[in-house]
This record gives C-alpha cells, sequence and structure tokens, in this order.
C-alpha cells in the first residue's frame, strides 16, 4: 500500500509539470465540450430568434396582375420588392443567391382569378439550402391564409356557411416539457461529459507505461522489490485522480455555460446547476477506474508514446458507442441497461436532466457494472506487467 | 555475493544463455565480457530478477531472486542498459522515488542522498530536474538512485556506454570506492581495456557460454606474459569465434 502511494504521489508530482498532460487534463478535454456546447446552442437560439423577429422578404414579379393579393401580404408585413423575371429568370436569381424566395404572378392570374378558377402563382425557391427552406414555408403557410381567406368570402357571397368547408379542426396538444425538449438537443452532453473524463487521463495514461518504457526508465522500476501489482494501481490510481479533475472542471463549466445560455428562449429549460452536476459527478465516478484501468491496460501493449496515442484515441470513441446505439434505438432508461458501461451513466445523467427521478438501485447496478470490469482490467494490467515481455 | 548456478535461457528458437555459472565475490568487481549479442544482458537480467531462467538459480547474498525476490532485491542494487531518469523530477526526487519504494523512512532516505550526493558529486545539479542533464550527470543519478538503499551488491549493465572520457573515469573511480566499502560490484562491457583495467575477476561470454572465469592475472600469466589484448583474444580464439 505504501508503494502504491509513492507511485501515486510521484506520478501526480511529474504529470503536473508536464505541459502536455495540463493541457488535455485541465484545459482541452473539459473545456472542449462546454464551449463547444455553447456555441452550438446560442447560435440556435439566435437563429430561432431572428426567423420570428424579422418579416419574410418575397421578391414579387408580375405584381400588377394581382393587386389585391399584394395589398394582403403588405397588410401582413412581409416586405414585398418588385422585379420582373422571367421563370428562367427567377431560377437562376436564386440559383445565383441574388434573391432567395422569387413569387411570380404569371398573366392569366387576374383572368382566371376573376372566374373562380384556380389561379397559378409560381413560388421559387432553394429547399436544399436551410435557411431559404424556411423562409419558403412561411411565405407558403401566407399564401395559403390569403388563399383560404379568399375562399371563404367566396361562400359567403354564394350563400354557404363558411364552416361547412372545414369539416375537422385539428388542434394539437404538444405534452413536452420544457426539460423533455431540452434533451434532444442536451443528448450529446453527455458524451462530452465522458470525453473530459477519458481526456483527463489520456496523457497520464500513457506516460506511466509507454513513456516509461521510452525513457529508458522501466526496467529499473520493474527491478525494485514492488509487487507489480502496487506499480500498476498507483499509476491508475494517479491517472483516476486527473480524470475526476477533469470532470469536475467539466461540470463546472457546463453548469456556467448553461448559466449564460438562455435555453428557456428555445421554450426549454435544463435540469442543470450545481446541486445536479454533484449528482452527475457521482453518478460518472465509477466510470473514472474503468477508463483510466482500460486506457492503462491498452497502453501497456505499446512500444512508445506515439504507438499509445494511436490506440488511445481509438479507447477514446469506445464510450461512444453505446451512446449512438442508444440514440438510433431511442433507448429508455432501463434496469438491464445499467450492466453497460457509459450507456448507463448516459441514460442516468439524461434522466436527471429531464427532471426525472432516478431509482437508486440503477445507480448502484451502473456502478458496481463499471467498477467490476475496473477491477478485471486492473488485474489484467498486473498480470501483463508480470510478463517478461514487459521489459521490451 | 552474487552467484548464477547453472542459468539457462531461450527466447523462442535463440539460445540465449547456455548453463551459465559464476561468482561475483563481496569487495571484489567482477566483469562480465563478451560482444554484443553474447547473452551478457539476458544473464544479468535473471539476476537482478526480471527474467526467469528456465533452468538454474540466480542467488544474492544466499537469497533465491525468484524464491524471495523481495528480500533478495534487498539486498541488490541494479544499474541496467537502460538507465533512463524522470525528466520532470529533480534529481533529488529521482532519489527519493526510488528510496522511498525500496521502503526507506524519509530520515534515513534524507541523510542517504546527501551522503551519495557528496560521493557522487550531485551536490551542483541535485536540486534541478533531469530533463537536461549531461549523460555524465545522468548516470550519476541513476547510480545514486541503484545505492540509494545501501546495498551490498551491485549489477550495472554496461555502465560506460555513451560516457565521455572524464565520466567513464568518473564512474570507474566509483566502482572502485564501491569495491573499498566491501560491496560486491558487478558489471558488463564488450570493451576489454576497461575490464582489465578494473576487475579482479572476469568472466567471458560468448554465445551464452561462460568461456573463461579467473582473474585478470591468471589470464595475463596462461598468456605466457603477452598484452592483456592478445591474452583475451586467445581465450575467445580457444571457442568458436564471439566477435
Amino acid at each position: 500500500m505504501r508503494a502504491l502511494l509513492t507511485v501515486f504521489g510521484k506520478e501526480f508530482l511529474e504529470n503536473l509539470r508536464d505541459r502536455r498532460t495540463l493541457f488535455s487534463a485541465l484545459l482541452f478535454g473539459p473545456l472542449f465540450g462546454p464551449l463547444l456546447f455553447g456555441a452550438m446552442v446560442s447560435r440556435m437560439l439566435d437563429q430561432s430568434v431572428m426567423e420570428a423577429d424579422t418579416p419574410l422578404q418575397l421578391t414579387v414579379s408580375g405584381s400588377s396582375h394581382a393587386p389585391g393579393l399584394w395589398r394582403y401580404l403588405e397588410a401582413q408585413g412581409v416586405r414585398l420588392s418588385k422585379a420582373d423575371l422571367s421563370e428562367n429568370e427567377a431560377r437562376a436569381a436564386v440559383r445565383g443567391g441574388s434573391a432567395q424566395v422569387v413569387l411570380i404572378i404569371p398573366q392569366e392570374y387576374g383572368r382566371r382569378f376573376a372566374a373562380a378558377a384556380p389561379a397559378p402563382l409560381l413560388l421559387v425557391a432553394d429547399s436544399a439550402d436551410s435557411q431559404t427552406r424556411k423562409k419558403a414555408d412561411r411565405a407558403r403557410r401566407v399564401l395559403g391564409a390569403y388563399a383560404s381567406a379568399i375562399a371563404r368570402l367566396r361562400l359567403q357571397v354564394r350563400g354557404v356557411n363558411p364552416l361547412i368547408a372545414e369539416p375537422v379542426a385539428v388542434n394539437e396538444v404538444d405534452v413536452a416539457t420544457p426539460t423533455g425538449r431540452a434533451v434532444v438537443v442536451l443528448g450529446f452532453m453527455t458524451y462530452f461529459v465522458l470525453f473530459a473524463v477519458l481526456m483527463g487521463g489520456l496523457y497520464l495514461a500513457i506516460d506511466s507505461t509507454a513513456g516509461e518504457r521510452e525513457r529508458g526508465s522501466l526496467e529499473a522500476l520493474l527491478s525494485l522489490p514492488v509487487a507489480r501489482l502496487s506499480l500498476v494501481g498507483g499509476k491508475i490510481l494517479a491517472t483516476c485522480a486527473y480524470m475526476c479533475l477533469s470532470l469536475a472542471l467539466s461540470l463546472t463549466a457546463f453548469v456556467c455555460v448553461f448559466h449564460f445560455v438562455r435555453l428557456e428562449r428555445l421554450g426549454m429549460s435544463a435540469n442543470l446547476n450545481a446541486r445536479t452536476a454533484v449528482i452527475f459527478f457521482a453518478i460518472c465516478l465509477p466510470f473514472v477506474p474503468l477508463g483510466a484501468a482500460l486506457m492503462t491496460f491498452v497502453a501497456s501493449f505499446t512500444r512508445s508514446y506515439r504507438e499509445a496515442q494511436t490506440y488511445l484515441t481509438t479507447v477514446l470513441l469506445v464510450p461512444t458507442l453505446p451512446i449512438a446505439f442508444a440514440s438510433i434505438y431511442s433507448l429508455k432508461t432501463k434496469s438491464s441497461l445499467m450492466y453497460i458501461p457509459s450507456l448507463s451513466q448516459h441514460l442516468l445523467m439524461t434522466s436527471v436532466l429531464k427532471g426525472e427521478r432516478i431509482a437508486v438501485p440503477d445507480v448502484l447496478v451502473s456502478a458496481a457494472a463499471s467498477l467490476g470490469l475496473a477491477l478485471l482490467l486492473i488485474v489484467l494490467t498486473a498480470r501483463h506487467w508480470r510478463r517478461e515481455t514487459m521489459l521490451g | 555475493m552474487i552467484e548464477a548456478a547453472n542459468l539457462s535461457k531461450r527466447f523462442g528458437a535463440v539460445e540465449a544463455v547456455r548453463n551459465v555459472s559464476f561468482v561475483a565475490r563481496d569487495g571484489e568487481i567482477t566483469g562480465l565480457l563478451g560482444a554484443n549479442g553474447a547473452g551478457k544482458s539476458t544473464c544479468l537480467r535473471m539476476l537482478y530478477g526480471v527474467l526467469g531462467p528456465d533452468s538454474g538459480h540466480a542467488r544474492v547474498d544466499g537469497i533465491d531472486i525468484r524464491g524471495e525476490t523481495s528480500r533478495a532485491r534487498a539486498h541488490l542494487g541494479v544499474l541496467p542498459h537502460a538507465a533512463g531518469l524522470y525528466g520532470n523530477l529533480t534529481a533529488r526526487e529521482n532519489i527519493r522515488y526510488f528510496g522511498l519504494l525500496q521502503g526507506m523512512d524519509g530520515e534515513r532516505l534524507g541523510a542517504r542522498t546527501a551522503e551519495l550526493a557528496r560521493t557522487l558529486g550531485l551536490t551542483e545539479f541535485i536540486g534541478r530536474r533531469a530533463k537536461g542533464f549531461s549523460q555524465g550527470q545522468r548516470i550519476k543519478v541513476a547510480l545514486a538512485r541503484a545505492l540509494v538503499h545501501d546495498p551490498g551488491n551491485i549489477v550495472l549493465d554496461e555502465p560506460t556506454n555513451g560516457l565521455d572520457v572524464m565520466a567513464i573515469r568518473n564512474l570507474r573511480e566509483m566502482l572502485l570506492a564501491l569495491k573499498r566499502q566491501g560491496r560486491c560490484v558487478l558489471f558488463s562491457s564488450h570493451v576489454m581495456q576497461e575490464v582489465a583495467a578494473l576487475c579482479d575477476r572476469v568472466v567471458i561470454i560468448g554465445h551464452g557460454k561462460v568461456l573463461a572465469d579467473e582473474t585478470v592475472q591468471s589470464i595475463r600469466q596462461r598468456s605466457g606474459g603477452a598484452s592483456l589484448e592478445e591474452a583475451f583474444l586467445q581465450v575467445l580464439g580457444n571457442s568458436d569465434r564471439v566477435s
């Protein structure tokens, strides 16, 4: 035990002096997720606010053929601009970006409108562009509203109750809670948290194994009267310490980001505050030794820093797989899924974000599964360290 | 005292060490001489217990290294072929780390480090991080690290590799000082002049076998007063050629 703590202390101190470790453990790992996240969510906010506030712009060609429609659109607050474009010119203008949505009113519009026959309109837009697609949708809605207003008037003029043309009235009831809606956006936040956990220990796991070999200090270390399990244990413990730091920083950063990003304006609310951050920390804690043991185990087989880095970047992706599966099959929190590390942490954190109650047995199973696997990996790593091939 | 008794080791099809026996005595410097690839490192690695022999025994002060590894190792200081330091730790911290892992307590460790710093000449750079050390400084710290627990036996694998003339001379004096303190010093080398200048006994290894195990004088006498180089070549020539 003393030897284990000695190894822990040395690895902790040595890496505290290593710029690479500090950068990945305390800067890049924990802050990458929250910053990317904050930037993305505020961009989404800006867009949705912009969409609601800015008036629709519409380029209209042949406006003289439909003065009634023109007045209606003006009254609806649509920013209209007159143009004289043929259909081909309009296509070119939209494709070239000089206009976003063009409404063409053909010459026969007036005649057919007066005869109460369907009067043709041409709406030119690019549906591959998400921005103009939204504008085209708005234009379609305004034109639809105009059409049904005219239809109602025509029925009234003919002495028919316009309600007859509306056989059903659909009212939508959206049961999504603000927090529930937010989970769609926050779904991948849990991955960033697990990513931060792993990043926190990445370089330490490499440095204490492949680094030890590359530096040429491994053989001297192995010739000491110290059990290999103590060596491995101390190294993994130091890796865990950095991972916990990274996790704590990452959660703090997320809490800050959510404090400043006004999710409520998106009609969402995230259940992420100091209290839930502590719960997140507790949920992720059993994942820490698992990640540390996994990375140390993999890195123990490599000969150099570079080789270890290559393999461990793949390890960083491992926790994404269950999470990706979960979102593809839209898995809900289930007791049977608590046996799968990373997925169980993801599901538990998502539940907390949604403001749902989490079951204590689920938390315990999740922790036990992760810790059990961690223990197995620690034993396997120590076994590998006892092999002669370890000397390389 | 370090004993090798009928040590053999094979790696796949290669018989690296074949039935090697010799004794390195206290108060003597024993040289393990052989060409590159002769099996010196494998032999030493079995002596300090990071490799297990296929057959035979290695004993340190009579303690079997495989049977009671930790107890045997407490009697043994090791300077492996690759004797890298931790660059982000100071020389003192490097030595201290090994001392703690040898189970020493703080007070004894402090006193011993100060003593080693004085005798090995580390005082100038003991507080500096090992990152920028010269090869000579590095070997001194590595030696201090190997000696921190005051072992009666010390094994060095090609310690002069990569050292300049001054550093080699320094090292030689350090080894002689260890001998005067009554310790058993065993080191490997492929440079015969080095072995001749320093050793009391020479164990010559070729193709994993012991070709000669005698005092430097007896080798000299046997060759009839010729130069030492001639004498060594004679020993090597008697078996099949080593290099």
